[in-house]
């Protein structure tokens, strides 16, 4: 007992078996549990999972990033413009996409840790500077905001393919998640990273390079929200600067009630992977029940302020585990 | 008395005008703890910063096994075997003991792209070196260190450094936030580490906790020391008024004391 009180990811399990079955109990009949509908909050979880496990990550070290949400959209432009404007081939362009996806964390990195600014606001400003980069370049070359892509065949399998409802992202994710979680758990890198957000000084002390540490996992986000943007070009065969601004938001959200401390330090990849289930649980679920999609919202709202608090005491009894 | 381990001669530092230190000069053995007293801001923080390598001293020099030597950085000094520990920021509370103790040289198996980090191994070893030190309750090297008390991380944080080769250690105030048991605890533990050989740095403003453990005796002032003696040769009344600077600090402990 002991042992589980002291996994942080514990609350978000509990809380997915509870609202899984509630919707399974709700929607009986409606197809909830089918393969369709377990392919529909699957989906709708593996492109947010595909950034919230890094994200989790970072906010583990104890940095925030709301810069994801734009970067998408800026990846997914720079996919719609290189191929349809001007013809050049998709792989160089997804390469150059996830390029700058980095290049946005790397920017946000070196900014947070050079001037010790909270990488909330630093990341909440890179979020409009590029949000707005990329609609102005936009309209400059080709005067436009969104864009049709042009891809080939095996780029459209390896970033759309799907089975029945089931898209690919969801392996992705998988493939995400696993070395996630590989990372934080068995490298000696996840020591640093919970020393990094858990106390830098002492992390410092030891030898571990923390501003590095925080860097990596800034580029980390970023080449993981580009990858989040190519998806999306791909699967909805369109580039648009407005798409992934929901995970800005979502994103942290997620990981939170996932059982990461909102200061860093204490967190699991497997609880922000069940944080994210959760999430395409509620937001498919109420689809399922027939009540207005508005309740969504509520839902999540509701949850974050129950995870917060319920983490709170769950970390507390984890300290008191004599 | 064996060679010294490191020599402070003549050591001042200034930031702008401010003094901190001024003239200081001491040698710590092998084998030997030197108790650095002190009140707040007579500039034991600075002494410890000198001495582990944060900062350079404005003048002076640091002899290391009679050589001189100027560190550059913190990391320097780490590698000659200077190892500091602080009051407080010694360990990462929401972390396991066996990855606290290994933190910064993790112990890897395994091939690379599957090389990991040696939790089993971590733990053992984590778990083996505390309990020489006589911490019996921490059963599991999985265990967060922040369920441990104060005086069992202090523990751990020396335990580790010894473990990974420090010849010098610095230990800042590791008594002065543990209840009594807790402290003789930390203290019992410094007897062992000096009797494996290390040398010590004590700093405290404890003259009971220093009287206990301590061979030699500094006592700093306004950043000079204002005297210097060793075990045996002054009493505690004697000590106390030392650090107060003349004061009769003595009387007026033992008058309060009489109070309670």
């Amino acid at each position: 007992m002991r042992k589980l009180i002291r996994r942080p990811e514990i609350g978000a399990v509990a809380a997915f078996l509870v609202t899984y079955l509630f919707f399974v109990v709700m929607t009986s009949g409606a197809g909830f549990v089918s393969a369709d509908g377990t392919a529909g909050w699957l989906n709708l979880a593996a492109e947010l999972g595909i950034v919230a496990v890094p994200v989790g990550l970072l906010m583990i070290s104890g940095e925030f990033d709301l810069s994801i949400g734009s970067t998408v959209g800026m990846a997914s432009m720079i996919l719609a413009l290189g191929t349809r404007y001007f013809g050049l081939p998709d792989w160089s362009m997804i390469l150059l996409a996830l390029v700058a996806g980095g290049g946005v964390g790397l920017a946000n990195g070196l900014a947070v840790v050079r001037t010790g600014l909270p990488s909330f606001i630093v990341t909440l400003a890179a979020n409009f500077i590029v949000i707005g980069g990329t609609m102005g370049v936009s309209r400059l070359i080709a005067n436009v905001t969104s864009s049709s892509v042009a891809v080939s065949d095996p780029v459209k399998w390896l970033f759309a393919a799907r089975w029945d409802q089931a898209n690919i992202a969801i392996l992705w994710w998988a493939a995400v998640a696993l070395v996630g979680w590989w990372v934080l758990s068995k490298s000696p890198f996840g020591s640093w990273i919970y020393a990094t957000g858990g106390n830098a000084t002492a992390a410092r002390g030891a030898g571990v390079p923390v501003d590095r540490v925080k860097i990596r996992l800034f580029i980390s986000t970023g080449v993981a929200a580009a990858f989040v943007g190519v998806i999306q070009a791909v699967q909805w065969n369109s580039g648009n600067a407005t798409y992934g601004m929901g995970y800005v938001f979502q994103a942290p959200i997620v990981v939170v009630i996932g059982g990461v401390l909102l200061t860093g330090g204490y967190g699991t990849v497997v609880g922000v992977v069940f944080g994210t289930a959760l999430f395409g649980v509620i937001s498919t679920g109420i689809f399922y029940t027939g009540w207005n999609t508005d309740w969504v919202q509520l839902f999540l709202g509701a949850l974050l302020g129950v995870a917060v608090f319920a983490n709170t005491q769950i970390r507390r009894l984890a300290l008191q585990g004599r | 008395m064996s060679e010294p381990l490191i020599e402070l001669q003549n050591v001042s530092k200034h930031f702008g005008p401010t003094k901190a230190l001024t003239g200081v000069s001491l040698a710590v053995h092998p084998g030997r703890i030197l108790c650095l007293l002190g009140d707040n801001g007579a500039g034991k923080s600075t002494l410890i910063k000198v001495l582990s390598g944060y900062h350079p001293p404005s003048a002076g020099q640091i002899l290391w096994e009679g050589r001189e030597t100027r560190f550059s950085e913190p990391r320097e000094a780490r590698k000659l075997g200077i190892a500091t520990v602080h009051q407080d920021v010694g360990t990462i509370p929401l972390m396991s003991v066996g990855r606290n103790f290994f933190l910064g040289a993790e112990p890897v198996r395994g091939r690379w792209p599957f090389r990991r980090f040696d939790s089993g191994h971590a733990n053992r070893v984590a778990l083996e070196q505390i309990r020489a030190f006589g911490i019996s309750r921490v059963e599991d090297g999985e265990q967060l260190v922040g369920t441990m008390s104060g005086g069992e991380r202090q523990v751990l944080a020396i335990g580790r450094a010894m473990y990974f080769g420090a010849r010098l250690l610095i230990l800042d105030e590791p008594t002065s936030a543990l209840g009594v048991k807790e402290a003789s605890f930390v203290l019992k533990m410094m007897t062992q580490a000096r009797a494996a050989g290390a040398a010590i740095v004590f700093i405290t403003h404890n003259a009971r906790h220093a009287m206990s453990v301590g061979d030699d005796f500094a006592v700093l002032i306004h950043g000079e020391i204002a005297a210097r003696f060793s075990r045996g040769e002054k009493s505690r009344e004697e000590v106390l008024n030392l650090m107060a600077g003349g004061d009769e600090m003595a009387e007026l402990e033992e008058h309060l004391e009489g109070i309670h």
